[in-house]
């Protein structure tokens, strides 16, 4: 196809920079309480964060790229114009990376999953026609942004509260919690791991049965989990401090476990997110190569590599400025509370990057922390900044559009 | 960011705040040692001690306030935390305006009645104690949702602050009855602000116990 270079070097460039901005902004978020409850220094977070976002990326993140790549626009529409394509998917990744710089620059809380979905739909609609849009898959996507933060909410609201009547309101919490905690890292390493596998991991040439995907699940839950009641068995109480702060010791053995699901977080977000940087990219790819629009075969794994790779150079650079000053003060999150929080929204994001949805991990985030709140674990939550998320979950929708129809048209007439 | 949905949560500054009115009602102690002492030079530095904490706890108050909006979804209501705070910053406030009138009159508690006198200072000052001790349960009952062995511990720390309270009553009872005993002796005026500084320390207990019901009424949310 002509100007195939062009179009691939340019695809390639914006989708490192939206992945730059996911990596330095929204891994913050799944990082960021770990080391306000200095479960983790800064310097393993983004060590973790870096290799969990790197394998949710390449391991499960296959799924919703290509629905971002395919399911939004109805390329049959375009057989005879495939640069029109091209030139959309350049158009939305740039439209998304720009409203991510200026949100994040505002601090405003978008969703990247928004901008893109948002953008595509943009210059689909606008760009080709009304007709070009799958809406029947749009209206799905979007009802999902209601149901996952919903979801999570009732999934860390039941965490929580299970929490709360086993351990905390005990005569002996520190002795529950040694005993409780390790079910805790089970549930969370077998439900990650179980949803990857089912999903499948053939691109990475590992074929596995259901009964297999369940055994090997078990096996690494278990492992985890007698990994982790070991290094618990050897957190000593600090009886000073526990005379004041009668939760000290317990919380550290919650710290153990939020380790564990910030690691789950940071694949959640891998899996889900690198889909908005990289399924632009790999439909522009296969249509500049081709040259035709209906590519069935799978995402190649080097672009879900590039995605990755693009996430752990924002982390290196600027997330972990973000990652320290969300830390400090995001202190009201014990790991009790944010090991909740965090299991919740890293379930509920896997298991929707299973069926290719893309959602929102902030929003389902924001909807975990929400259950957690509702199971009165949190100390006070503004519900103006909540307020201000809802927005913003409204605006950048029409924003990355407009965006994306301004950029297309700039495309259309500037490109070979 | 999603950092910012977090508040920011009055538990450690109300714990924070309760210290400060206990360590002010505290200097009274050394006050009235002074003042019966007729040592007013050094009556004088505590009771500017006095001012000092009083005046902390009331900034503390206001800044507690000012991060407390309607918009803050808590686990119990905001008007009950802030009905919390504003008793225990009349411990501090009580603790000022007797330290006040003794100084400003420099009035001397009879000697007849002093060791009753600063016993009852004492166990008032025990009380606002009590009531720090029980305040600084909060992040522990915000942890535990207000259920469980930590509830049941900080309403055997209210109790025991109702002891104390009552305690005070007594001694409070038995005080005006000793200076009824005198006061054909002392000068009328002199009586009846005798009667007033009695009235006003034995207020410190009042909101101590204050404080502890406040307590329960989180809990029993």
């Amino acid at each position: 196809m002509d100007g195939q270079l062009w179009y691939i070097g340019l695809a390639a460039l914006f989708g490192l920079f939206m992945a730059w901005g996911i990596g330095a902004n929204d891994v913050a978020n799944a990082m960021a309480t770990s080391v306000g409850s200095k479960a983790l220094t800064i310097r393993k977070a983004i060590l973790v964060a870096a290799v969990f976002e790197f394998l949710g990326a390449v391991l499960a993140g296959g799924a919703v790229t290509s629905t971002i790549r395919q399911g939004i626009v109805d390329s049959s529409l375009l057989a005879d114009t495939p640069e029109l394509l091209i030139y959309g998917m350049l158009a939305s990744l740039l439209a998304a990376g720009c409203w991510l710089l200026i949100a994040s620059r505002n601090g405003w809380p978008v969703s990247t999953t928004h901008s893109i979905v948002g953008a595509i739909v943009g210059f689909a609609a606008v760009g080709i026609g009304v007709e070009a849009v799958k809406w029947g898959q749009v209206v799905t996507i979007v009802m999902s942004w209601i149901v996952s933060p919903l979801t999570a909410g009732f999934i860390a609201f039941l965490i929580y509260s299970s929490v709360q009547k086993l351990i905390l309101r005990q005569e002996d919490p520190l002795e529950r919690a040694k005993r409780y905690v390790p079910i805790y890292m089970f549930f969370a390493a077998f439900t990650i791991t179980l949803v990857t596998l089912l999903k499948g991991l053939k691109h990475v040439g590992l074929e596995l049965s259901m009964t297999q995907s369940y055994l090997l699940a078990m096996a690494i839950g278990v492992l985890i989990s007698l990994v982790g009641a070991a290094v618990i068995r050897r957190i000593e109480p600090n009886r000073k401090i526990d005379k004041k702060q009668h939760f000290y010791t317990v919380e550290r053995v919650f710290a153990v476990l939020m380790i564990i699901t910030a690691c789950s977080m940071a694949f959640a977000h891998g899996s889900n997110d690198v889909a908005n940087a990289i399924g632009p990219l790999a439909a522009v790819i296969s249509v500049a190569k081709t040259g035709i629009v209906e590519g069935r075969s799978a995402v190649e794994v080097w672009i879900l590599l590039l995605g990755g790779a693009g996430i752990v150079i924002g982390l290196a650079t600027y997330g972990r400025h973000v990652i320290a000053t969300v830390g400090e003060r995001i202190t009201s999150l014990t790991p009790s509370r944010g090991f909740a929080a965090e299991l919740a929204a890293a379930s509920t994001i896997v298991i929707a990057s299973g069926t290719g949805i893309p959602i929102s991990t902030t929003h389902t985030l924001v909807g975990a922390v929400l259950g957690v709140g509702m199971a009165r674990g949190i100390d006070a939550i503004d519900l103006r900044v909540v307020g201000r998320i809802f927005v913003s979950w409204v605006v950048t929708i029409p924003a990355g559009a407009l965006l994306a129809i301004v950029f297309f048209y700039l495309f259309k007439s500037i490109l070979p | 960011m999603l950092v910012n949905i977090f508040g920011t949560s009055p538990v450690q500054p109300l714990e924070q705040h309760v210290n400060i009115a206990y360590q002010c009602t505290k200097q009274l102690i050394p006050f009235f040692e002074a003042a019966i002492a007729g040592d007013w030079e050094k009556a004088k530095e505590h009771r500017a001690a006095v001012e000092q904490y009083e005046h902390e706890a009331d900034n503390l108050k206001k800044e507690i306030r000012k991060h407390l909006p309607k918009s803050l979804f808590m686990p119990v209501p905001r008007e009950d935390l802030l009905e919390l705070l504003l008793v225990q910053d009349k411990m501090a406030n009580r603790a000022k305006d007797v330290s006040g009138l003794v100084l400003g009159r420099k009035m001397r508690i009879p000697d007849a009645i002093a060791k009753d006198f600063l016993l009852f200072v004492q166990r008032n000052v025990d009380a606002a104690k009590q009531a720090r001790k029980s305040v600084r349960e909060l992040d522990e009952l915000f942890t535990t949702g207000f259920r469980g062995a930590e509830a049941e511990l900080v309403e055997e720390l209210v109790e025991e602050l109702d002891r104390i309270e009552t305690e005070t009553d007594q001694l409070q009872a038995d005080l005006r009855a000793a200076i009824f005993r005198i006061e054909s002796h002392l000068d009328p005026v002199t009586v009846i602000f005798l009667y007033r500084v009695i009235e006003l320390t034995g207020e410190i207990a009042d909101m101590a116990e204050r404080v502890g019901r406040r307590l329960e009424l989180l809990l029993s949310h």
